[in-house]
């Protein structure tokens, strides 16, 4: 969808004000923020193209005033709610009120070293051959689905070069809307600045996105 | 900064509204024995104290000093830095890129805030907000100038939008005058903004 995340090349956000000795969290509710989204996530109720959709679907001016723990937390109550885990009475009163759908498991403390350790592969064996190979010139789609995609604005409809063939990965555009992995190829393709951001670009510029194979067409 | 929470305790309740939606979620799921909050005690300690740049820093170090480790982590990174025991979440699928005299790397998620995990630890609040993720990929000089990084003009520039599960790590140049130093010596210039782009590895004092 063409939401708020989808960030190259807006301008307005002013300067990117790294901080010195940044620590890992400005808050302790922060703390809880990340913990309570990756154990809500171990439920295994909705995977992490449904949990980016969410994120992606909040609206434009929330999004934007909100730091990315508090879009996490707006998002993860959106998929409890829409799995049954919480209800809105839930939410209102800060106490469970209604009961709750059965979670395939619970994360327990116990196991988070081997969990996080694992993580969650998405590469994904594929019967078909890649389309394109190493060098080929490629042309990245112009759709503008509403639905989750992974091909940002500023690279639909360019030019550039197969840098590299992946894997078979889960494809997201389906996989966030619980309609199937279906995994395709995934490559790496490699754009002049020219080619996306046109007058004016940076002449040293390359810029590369990993784009799924119904991305993209021959050139 | 390793912290362990006390569940009967209130301290952030009364002072911002968000904490206080934030607590309200992990009591509900709690109760409705949804969530384990000792696992997110488990979550946060890994993040803050066992996960972090220092596990990348040792891997660029190692590809400095050995030039077949430098070439199994070109050719099949998820496996080099695994050997080193850095795996799993958000390292599933990595990928590392060699900055050199003429290329400089940076990595940019545009799309959300995908990062290497397994080798950096969370990202930085910057990492994740719209000024760097709008701006990385249309101008990365002048992101670059902004962490004190002016490149010459005639440096090429490569900017990776991980709009995919691959997750990037930037291998820094070796900074000259570290001839014969330890890995770990060596790895104590390495920073994360080096392994992100957005720096280079330190130069010796």
């Amino acid at each position: 969808m063409n939401g708020p995340q989808d960030l190259g090349g807006q301008m307005g956000f002013g300067p990117v004000a790294p901080e010195k000795d940044e620590p890992y969290f400005h808050a302790d509710w922060e703390r809880r923020a990340l913990g309570v989204t990756l154990c809500a996530g171990a439920m295994g109720a909705w995977n992490i193209d449904e949990s980016r959709h969410a994120r992606e679907s909040l609206h434009p001016a929330d999004y934007y005033a909100s730091s990315y723990y508090e879009i996490w937390i707006k998002a993860l109550e959106t998929l409890l709610k829409r799995h049954g885990f919480v209800s809105d009475s839930d939410l209102a009163t800060g106490k469970a009120v209604d009961p709750a759908a059965t979670p395939k498991r619970v994360l327990k403390a116990e196991n988070v070293p081997a969990v996080l350790a694992k993580g969650g592969p998405c590469d994904r064996p594929i019967a078909t051959s890649a389309r394109f190979k190493l060098g080929d010139l490629v042309r990245t789609k112009n759709f503008h689905p509403t639905g989750h995609t992974r091909l940002p604005r500023y690279a639909r409809g360019k030019q550039g070069v197969v840098e590299a063939v992946r894997d078979g990965f889960v494809f997201p555009d389906t996989n966030a809307h619980g309609q199937g992995e279906n995994p395709q190829w995934v490559y790496t393709v490699a754009f002049d600045g020219a080619e996306i951001w046109g007058d004016g670009a940076d002449p040293t510029l390359t810029v590369s996105i990993d784009a799924w194979e119904s991305y993209l067409e021959p050139a | 900064m390793a912290m362990s929470h006390n569940h009967d305790h209130h301290h952030d309740n009364e002072l911002d509204p968000f904490a206080a939606r934030v607590r309200a979620l992990e009591t509900i799921l709690t109760q409705k024995g949804l969530i384990d909050p000792t696992a997110i005690d488990v979550i946060v300690d890994t993040y803050e104290t066992k996960i972090g740049p220092r596990n990348g820093a040792k891997v660029v170090a190692k590809a400095w000093v050995d030039a077949d480790y430098a070439e199994w982590l070109k050719r099949d990174a998820t496996a080099a830095i695994g050997s080193l025991g850095y795996t799993g979440r958000q390292g599933e699928h990595m990928q590392a890129v060699f900055n050199t005299a003429d290329t400089h790397n940076l990595v940019v998620c545009t799309l959300c805030s995908c990062y290497p995990w397994s080798v950096l630890g969370l990202p930085p609040v910057w990492y994740k907000a719209p000024p760097y993720r709008s701006r990385a990929v249309i101008d990365p000089r002048g992101v670059l100038e902004e962490f004190g990084l002016t490149l010459p003009r005639t440096t090429k520039i490569r900017v990776w939008d991980s709009t995919a599960e691959l997750r990037y790590l930037v291998v820094p140049m070796r900074p000259e005058g570290t001839e014969g130093w330890s890995e770990e010596r060596l790895a104590d210039l390495v920073t994360r903004d080096a392994m992100i782009g957005t720096g280079l590895a330190r130069e010796p004092a």
